[in-house]
């Protein structure tokens, strides 16, 4: 695998404010990357940076093998960017739209017409393209801006909160739609987000970051284990057991604590390989189990987790 | 350069343009009045004055450029009736500053509607993410602007042109249109006034927020030509073939300097720092 985005202590600052301190980081090929950060937090700032639309205060990144400082014109070929707001023009139809954009991002003449007609498909606006994009839906709008983020086949892509503005329906819709992009080969995707949710079910990995500080970097689960010790498994019992349950458990090792609430006994345990032996304790002991569910950290709690560490 | 994306910008900058009245309607009204209602207006009270009728004479502006007028002038003028010497002074001289009204007015009009405007209605942010260079960026824009202000003040030239020929001609008895200075004034003067118009535009719009902040702003460039118009009136300076090629060489020289600054302003990194997108 090779990277795709690369940075070295990338710096940004703004006059006294540094919204991007020394952020290093990689983003592999045909991943999706997800950057969670609260407003203000530096994420568009970086994708500017990394598209080559803003000087850098420091440090360096490579993108795609290109250098976005000196080589911006030429990496803007290969990558497809999805702004905060739509930045449609509103008097032109969602055809003319495309055909405009693709005419700059240099999609040769030709191909461009079934370039367009196959992103419009692609995007559900085929029976709208002669409409103006003025006149369409906060959802439809999203959704042609989608369309021309890949009228000219990016091998990478930047979505920066691509369902902020939208109502949960619309959101759906564009959530489905990006992860079925994401599963074509090759692509890239670097998504910006506060939705927790949407990041949950369409990163392979994420990086925290809050004024301008990267938190925390990894796969969910990777960063499960660092923010919290052991994991939690849940075992629900047919009936309440007695105390010797908890105080043989307890001594088994690798399991760190234990708790019981009625019929709902919590172990908490070092490592998933010791759930086999915990289990056979609880039986030989005369528990009826009816479920073991080990606990998954949500990206939600990792994230609050992050952000909470970062602040004391 | 990539003149295929040179190109595409131009033609969706007119395309907004035709789509918004209120960039468009000025550009048709001005000409319209300029040259069609007023000079019908002159010649049609002229006709009807009557021959030899010196009432126009009697206006204190006309009467006072007419105490001024050069020798050259004086010459032009001589053995002319009244009616045919305010036609001459009127509608040779003193309309034709108005005519750098027109591309000045039509370039900025249309520059900082492109300039400002896509800040404005936001969609400079995706434009800018296209790999268009800067420079491609800035002449299509350029061009988006020039080409109508070009287009407009040379049709309205051939209107004015006919119209004082047509309907002139029975009073002052021959072709007398345009003068020689014209020529100069009409391919030299204009061209380079429409270039300040658009880069003055460029300039005004990297401050602005919208439109009709910028669109206000950019109505100082006519102070300049404004003075010429008075420069006239008050015989100060005449409209000779000397003076155009003078006037045009010092608009060509300012606009070079605009041009050196406002490409310096339009630049994605400035865009990106002014934090206005
Ligand atoms: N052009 C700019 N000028 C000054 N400050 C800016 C500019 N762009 C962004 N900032 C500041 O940088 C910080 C990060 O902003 P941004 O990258 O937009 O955050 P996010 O996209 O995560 O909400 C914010 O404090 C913002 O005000
Ligand atoms: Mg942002």
């Amino acid at each position: 695998m090779s990277s795709v985005i690369q940075t070295e202590h990338l710096t940004r600052r703004f006059g006294d404010l540094t919204a991007l301190d020394q952020i290093s980081l990689t983003v592999e090929q045909g991943e999706v990357f997800g950057l969670l950060g609260p407003n203000g937090a530096g994420k568009t700032t970086l994708v500017r940076l990394l598209n080559g639309m803003l000087a850098i205060s420091g440090g360096s990144a490579r993108v795609l093998g290109y250098d976005p400082a000196s080589q911006g014109d030429q990496l803007r070929r290969h990558t497809g960017v999805l702004t905060e707001t739509p930045s449609l023009y509103e008097q032109l139809s969602a055809r003319e739209n495309l055909i405009f954009f693709g005419t700059l991002y240099g999609v040769p003449e030709g191909d461009l017409s079934r370039r367009v007609d196959e992103v419009l498909d692609l995007f559900g606006l085929r029976e709208r393209t002669a409409n103006k994009a003025g006149e369409f839906s906060k959802g439809m709008k999203q959704r042609l801006a989608l369309a021309r983020t890949l009228v000219h086949e990016p091998e990478l892509l930047f979505f920066d909160e691509p369902t902020a503005a939208l109502d949960p329906e619309a959101s759906r819709q564009v959530t489905d739609l990006i992860a079925s992009l994401s599963r074509e080969r090759g692509r890239t995707i670097f998504l910006c987000t506060h939705n927790l949710d949407e990041a949950q079910r369409l990163c392979d990995r994420v990086a925290v970051i809050n004024r301008g500080k990267l938190l925390a970097v990894g796969t969910p689960a990777q960063l499960a284990r660092d923010q919290f010790q052991g994991t939690w498994v849940e075992i629900a019992l047919r009936t309440a057991p007695d105390g010797r349950l908890v105080t043989a458990l307890q001594a088994l090792p690798e399991v760190i604590q234990v708790s019981l609430d009625d019929q709902k006994l919590a172990v908490q345990i070092n490592h998933d390989d010791v759930i086999p032996a915990v289990v056979v304790q609880v039986v030989e002991l005369g528990g009826q189990i009816m479920r073991v569910n080990p606990r998954e950290h949500s990206l939600e709690e990792i994230y609050f987790k992050v952000q909470e560490e970062a602040k004391a | 350069m990539n003149w295929r994306a040179v190109s595409a910008i131009a033609r969706k900058d007119l395309y907004e343009v035709r789509h918004n009245r209120m960039v468009w309607m000025p550009m048709i009204v001005l000409p319209v009045v300029l040259c069609l209602i007023l000079p019908l207006v002159l010649l049609l009270t002229a006709q009807a004055a009557g021959q030899d009728s010196p009432d126009a004479l009697l206006d204190p502006d006309i009467a006072r450029m007419m105490a001024n007028l050069p020798q050259s002038m004086k010459a032009e003028l001589e053995g002319l009736n009244g009616n045919q010497q305010m036609i001459v002074l009127m509608l040779g001289y003193l309309f034709a500053p108005l005519f750098l009204i027109l591309p000045i007015m039509t370039a900025s009009t249309i520059g900082t509607n492109s300039f400002v405007g896509e800040k404005e209605r936001k969609t400079i942010e995706a434009l800018l993410y296209t790999p268009a260079t800067d420079r491609e960026l800035f002449v299509g824009k350029m061009l988006a602007a020039i080409l109508p202000a070009l287009v407009i003040t040379w049709l309205s030239f051939i209107l004015y042109t006919l119209i004082l020929n047509v309907v002139g001609t029975p009073i002052m008895g021959r072709i007398w249109f345009p003068t020689p200075a014209w020529y100069p004034l009409i391919l030299w003067v204009t061209p380079a006034v429409a270039g300040m118009g658009v880069l003055g535009a460029v300039i005004v719009s990297a401050r602005a927020g919208t439109f009709m902040e910028a669109y206000q702003t950019t109505g100082v460039l006519v102070v300049p030509l404004l003075l010429l118009v008075f420069g006239q009136v008050f015989g100060v300076i005449t409209l000779s073939v000397e003076l155009a090629l003078v006037v045009g060489l010092v608009v060509w020289l300012v606009d070079w300097a605009l041009l050196w600054a406002s490409q310096r302003l339009f630049s994605r990194y400035r865009l990106f720092e002014s934090g206005r997108l």
